[in-house]
């Protein structure tokens, strides 16, 4: 405590410059998806894309919102299905793989994390092939049971760690009182489990709304989420840019507002997806 | 008689060890609750890789599926096609400049951010927030901040070098020959330094203070506590940072899309699978770079995942 109070006075205050300068780096392209949605019509014009609105205009922000509005709501009838089924099945995975473990659980686990990392190149021929045949091909139903399938590894993993830290003593005293592994589950551990649900629904959320690969390949063109008419939109030659960045704002608004709210579960999740706790 | 005793015995042994009794029947249900999830994943990832083997050495090309095994000859076109040859290039500078760029931001913004400053929560959270936005809105945004053209056409962050009298660094960022996807890996980076820079800040913070406090005792000047005690405490992070940055950057797709489209000049491996099995129907050459692309994925994480998990099991 005295090394760190002696720290704080030692520090130098050269720290600032560096950050504040890397801060910029960060907030640029912000300030510019702000700054120019902001501005008129009129007023928008590569050339003094730096210049501050002269006033506050939602022109390109209306425009935006008219091209992407069906497809925000399409990628919130995606992703919220997604999240909570990949919640709830990577708690019970995480719950048998750390407190009922099995002969083989060891080997099952390693199984399991590697689809976390493959690139899913090496998978869509087939993907494609079956979701057609089982006439899930294009619909929002196909899409959600992808990220659900998809998302089990990393869903796994981290209700594993969360409840590998819970005392063996608890499941035992559970158990000698009678309980099943249904019933240790629902009354000792799904109370404790809030934490580690919002940890994975974030992060599902966020992945699943961030999602482009699977979304392009499934889903037609009425179906498709926020990220694939955004792409869209920014490919076409019809649509100015101002209203692309407005529109790539739009399509941010719900993981940024995340971020800000919950990014201490956020980063969690990410540090866990490192194998890092 | 024998039954009662039977059971009473059962009875004792299970009150001695819970945990024995436990691990006969009732793990049985635990295998019942994780196999639908188990199932998926065995169909999905594994199933479908030995599925998308098989096509990389069939001769599919067109949309009827076609079988007909070919041996490596899907693998032997990809050695001597020049559309490759570009992609692996471009994968390796991606790589260079994307893992090197992560690196080195992430790791001076955490050695700034340890030397407890005031506001650093703010700055945390607001070198991380790259992290929370899609690749698909980073590239939309980054490409007019890159936009190449010169001249009195001067826009984005050319402009604003100009203005700012920093001439000297305009240039034609991903229109720029050879290194034009070095331009894409600057706003990858801009998007993964955060995460890196959380990989070191909390490498830095399970170095014991104590022991930075003994060579200082010692005699060791700051550089010296950082250069010999520190870092090499850091190298397990740096190790998992590019491991996890290293494969990601072999996976780019998605950032390159809708940063600068599909144009071959920026083609990478995960790219041309894409075209070439979804638009121009080469399916058994798209399975042939998704193969390629899983083993140079696998050959980085498989070590990895066994040493942590070990590390794991034995914590």
């Amino acid at each position: 405590m005295t090394a760190q109070t002696a720290g704080v006075h030692r520090s130098r205050k050269w720290v600032y410059i560096p950050l504040t300068m890397m801060a910029l780096f960060y907030l640029l392209p912000m300030f510019v998806m702000l700054n120019t949605g902001f501005k008129s019509f009129e007023e928008v014009s590569l050339a003094t894309m730096w210049e501050l609105p002269s006033s506050l205009s939602l022109d390109n922000f209306t425009a935006a919102w008219e091209i992407l509005s069906p497809n925000v709501w399409n990628s919130l009838k995606i992703v919220i299905p997604a999240a909570t089924i990949s919640s709830v099945l990577g708690s019970i995975n995480g719950y048998v793989l750390s407190k009922w473990k099995f002969p083989g659980a060891n080997i099952v686990f390693p199984v399991l994390l590697f689809g976390m990392f493959i690139p899913y190149q090496s998978i869509l021929i087939p993907l494609v092939d079956v979701m057609s045949r089982i006439g899930l091909a294009g619909s929002i139903w196909g899409l959600i049971l992808v990220h659900v399938i998809y998302g089990i590894p990393i869903t796994t993993l981290i209700f594993r760690n969360y409840y590998a830290a819970v005392p063996d003593s608890l499941i035992e005293a559970a158990t000698v009182d009678g309980a099943g592994i249904w019933q240790v589950y629902w009354r000792v551990l799904l109370p404790l489990s809030i934490p580690a649900f919002v940890v994975v629904y974030i992060w599902q959320f966020t992945s699943a709304w961030n999602d482009f690969l699977f979304a392009v390949l499934l889903t037609s063109t009425q179906n498709w989420p926020v990220t694939v008419a955004l792409n869209n939109m920014a490919g076409s030659q019809i649509i100015a840019w101002n209203v692309q960045m407005a529109g790539s704002f739009l399509a941010a608004i719900p993981t940024l507002l995340i971020y800000i709210f919950l990014g201490r579960y956020f980063l969690r999740g990410m540090m866990t997806g490192a194998l890092k706790e | 008689m024998t039954a009662s005793v039977v059971a009473e015995t059962e009875i004792l042994a299970s009150a001695k060890s819970p945990k024995r009794k436990r691990f006969r029947m009732e793990n049985w249900w635990g295998v019942i609750w994780v196999l639908p999830s188990l199932l998926a994943v065995m169909l999905f990832v594994y199933g479908f890789i030995i599925w998308t083997a098989r096509v990389s050495v069939s001769a599919w090309k067109g949309l009827t599926p076609d079988y007909t095994y070919v041996g490596a000859e899907n693998f032997v076109n990809l050695a001597s096609d020049r559309r490759f040859h570009i992609d692996i290039t471009n994968t390796i500078i991606f790589t260079i400049v994307f893992v090197l760029g992560c690196l080195l931001i992430g790791l001076g913004l955490a050695l700034l951010l340890d030397k407890g400053i005031r506001a650093e929560g703010f700055y945390r959270s607001l070198f991380l927030f790259p992290m929370a936005i899609s690749f698909i809105v980073t590239g939309v945004v980054w490409r007019w901040l890159m936009n190449p053209a010169q001249g009195d056409r001067l826009s984005g962050l050319n402009l604003l070098f100009h203005n700012l009298g920093l001439d000297f660094l305009i240039n034609r960022w991903y229109a720029t020959p050879t290194w034009g996807i070095a331009a894409v890996a600057i706003a990858a980076v801009w998007q993964m330094s955060g995460y890196t820079m959380a990989l070191y800040l909390a490498g830095l913070r399970a170095v014991p203070e104590a022991l930075r406090e003994a060579a200082r005792v010692d005699g060791a000047s700051e550089f010296q506590v950082y250069r010999r005690v520190v870092m090499p405490l850091l190298w397990p992070v740096t190790l998992s940072a590019v491991i996890i940055l290293g494969h990601s950057s072999l996976k780019v797709f998605d950032l390159i899309i809708a940063m600068v489209g599909k144009q071959v000049a920026l083609d990478v491996p995960a790219i041309y699978m894409w075209t070439t099995t979804f638009d121009g129907f080469f399916f058994g050459r798209g399975a042939a770079i998704g193969m390629v692309l899983l083993v140079s994925v696998a050959v980085l994480v498989i070590p990895y995942l066994w040493y942590s998990l070990r590390q794991d099991s034995e914590g």
